[in-house]
């Protein structure tokens, strides 16, 4: 059994199994910090950061799992969650009756693109959702035959699952690229990379909007966010990029350099992106699944945007595959 | 026949209902776990007394069982094998009112035994917006039980899930609120004041339903 283990984990990529820990550790130092901090500030109710370091170790240990597990789990757990964002978006959004099974048909557009990342058809997933699935649902919407608000309810459907589906699948789509590409530490390494750098990003300009944060940048979409946050965390989610891109990556230079001054701005146009979207929608957060931070969507907003990105600088500067 | 429904609704139901809700609840924490109490929740669709099933912590599962139509749940063998088997029901005769028959007795004889029931005044499934008028019978069985907690609920969305009168499921997130026990104060008619108030501050509360 722990023999099994000790092979299992000594097969896999050194610097993953290094990132994997260093990300536990970093969350161990946080319950550490939120079991400190009500001793010192006795008078201050801690309950919601609590309840966020509780589900962001649901969140890592899953997707830690998924990318030990390689890229039948990773394409599987990225169906789900598209599935899951795609629900939350459908249900806030300003949908017809009469397009109830549109939205059956919008779910299952789901099973077919990931099933593209399955059977590693590459091309097939790239047009499939922009280009077919464009011009499908308008055509079964039109065959229903209700023209009151047709173009923006088409639109509506097309928003979403260009979001919650194609974008979040090139998550998926990166852990096909084969053994034989000059990966550091293999695909899992590089969607480890992605998923770490965003959320790092995400983190490192919420912290420094706290510390240092004076100056608006959006006061009419997120009222929270600074350009002292904004730009304290693209320096900081920029320098992680550039020290850890040539352990998980395949890029150096130019594109690496490209990619850790792109991806932050990446992250935080996912962010105010959706903001604007649920300001529209006139809510705070998109459900209540994950407890601490909101919806689905309210988590994955960032990395709406910085996942096709930086699949996109991979392929173009390291990888043969796609 | 109680493990066939706790079966039922821990690994049939629950599952379901996330896959089509996403089963959101607020104030789980105020769902009374010991009965006899009642529950009044708005109605719009079959998905209604599912998802309020699948949220109730298991330990007091048992306890929880709906009022439902006598004249529609408890029609043909297939069903009313469901409606007493699996959901337990308390079936209200609500097509024998009018012959001065008392129908609301197997309630009351439900509270009595410490059940926690779930009543919805509107006596049918209305669109999933507004509520419509409610049934007093509600008030009749807080009067009989005094002590019991009347629980408002929320249930938001689940007319866009399972319409009426649609046979394909869609999911569509739901959110279930739930509020402040009530307790019945003497007056009948204060009493549905108070509920109706209730249940229209918790559906202010619930996520916008853009459905038009």
């Amino acid at each position: 059994m722990i023999d099994t283990a000790i092979r299992f984990f000594s097969a896999q990529p050194p610097a993953l199994i290094w990132g994997l820990a260093g990300v536990l550790g970093v969350l161990t130092l946080a319950v550490g910090v939120s079991a400190l901090l009500p001793r010192l500030h006795p008078q201050k109710d801690y309950a919601n950061l609590r309840q966020r370091i509780g589900s962001w170790w649901i969140m890592i240990v899953l997707l830690a799992t998924a990318l030990l597990a390689g890229w039948p789990a990773v394409t599987a757990l990225f169906a789900v969650i598209s599935f899951i964002a795609l629900r939350e978006f459908l249900s806030l959004a300003h949908m017809r009756p009469e397009d109830r099974l549109i939205v059956l048909a919008a779910y299952l557009t789901i099973p077919i693109s990931y099933g593209f990342v399955a059977a590693d058809i590459y091309g097939f997933y790239l047009v499939f959702m922009p280009v077919y699935v464009f011009m499908f649902l308008p055509f079964a919407m039109a065959c229903i035959g209700q023209t009151r608000n047709y173009l923006p309810a088409a639109s509506t459907f097309h928003w979403g699952l260009m979001t919650c589906v194609y974008n979040l699948g090139f998550v998926a789509m990166l852990m096909r690229a084969p053994n034989s590409e000059a990966l550091p530490a293999g695909a899992a390494g590089a969607v480890f990379l992605l998923l770490a750098a965003t959320e790092a990003n995400d983190v490192a300009q919420y912290v420094w909007g706290k510390l240092t944060g004076r100056h608006k940048i959006m006061p009419k979409v997120s009222p929270n966010k600074t350009w002292e946050g904004f730009l304290g965390g693209w320096a900081t989610s920029a320098a992680l990029i550039w020290f850890a891109g040539p352990l998980f990556t395949p890029l150096s230079g130019m594109g690496l350099a490209i990619l850790a001054l792109s991806l932050p701005v990446a992250g935080f146009a996912g962010d105010v992106t959706m903001s604007a979207v649920k300001r529209d929608l006139g809510v705070k957060d998109t459900s209540a699944l994950i407890p601490g931070h909101g919806g689905l969507l309210d988590r994955a907003d960032s990395l709406i945007f910085t996942a096709p990105l930086y699949f996109h600088l991979l392929a173009y500067y390291g990888l043969e595959h796609f | 026949m109680r493990w066939l429904r706790r079966l039922a609704i821990v690994a049939l139901f629950r599952p379901l209902a996330r896959v089509f809700t996403g089963a959101d609840i607020v104030g789980r924490e105020r769902l009374p776990l010991k009965g006899p109490a009642i529950l009044v929740a708005n109605h719009a669709s079959h998905v209604d007394t599912l998802l309020l099933l699948t949220i109730y912590p298991s330990r007091a599962l048992d306890r929880v069982r709906p009022a439902a139509a006598a004249d529609y749940f408890l029609k043909g063998a297939l069903m009313s094998w469901f409606s007493r088997s699996i959901l337990n029901i308390v079936p209200v005769a609500r097509d024998r009112v009018a012959t001065g028959e008392d129908v609301l007795a197997p309630a009351r004889a439900a509270l009595a035994a410490g059940d926690i029931l779930l009543v919805f005044p509107e006596g049918t499934r209305g669109d999933g917006e507004a509520m419509t008028r409610l049934k007093n019978g509600v008030s009749r069985l807080a009067a009989a039980f005094p002590d019991a907690p009347v629980v408002p609920i929320w249930l938001q969305g689940a007319a866009r899930v399972l319409p009426k009168g649609a046979a394909v499921p869609v999911p569509m997130n739901c959110t279930v609120l739930v509020g402040e026990p009530l307790k019945f104060g003497g007056d009948r008619a204060e009493f549905m004041a108070a509920l109706k108030a209730a249940l229209e501050a918790l559906h202010a509360q619930a996520p916008p339903q853009r459905w038009a």
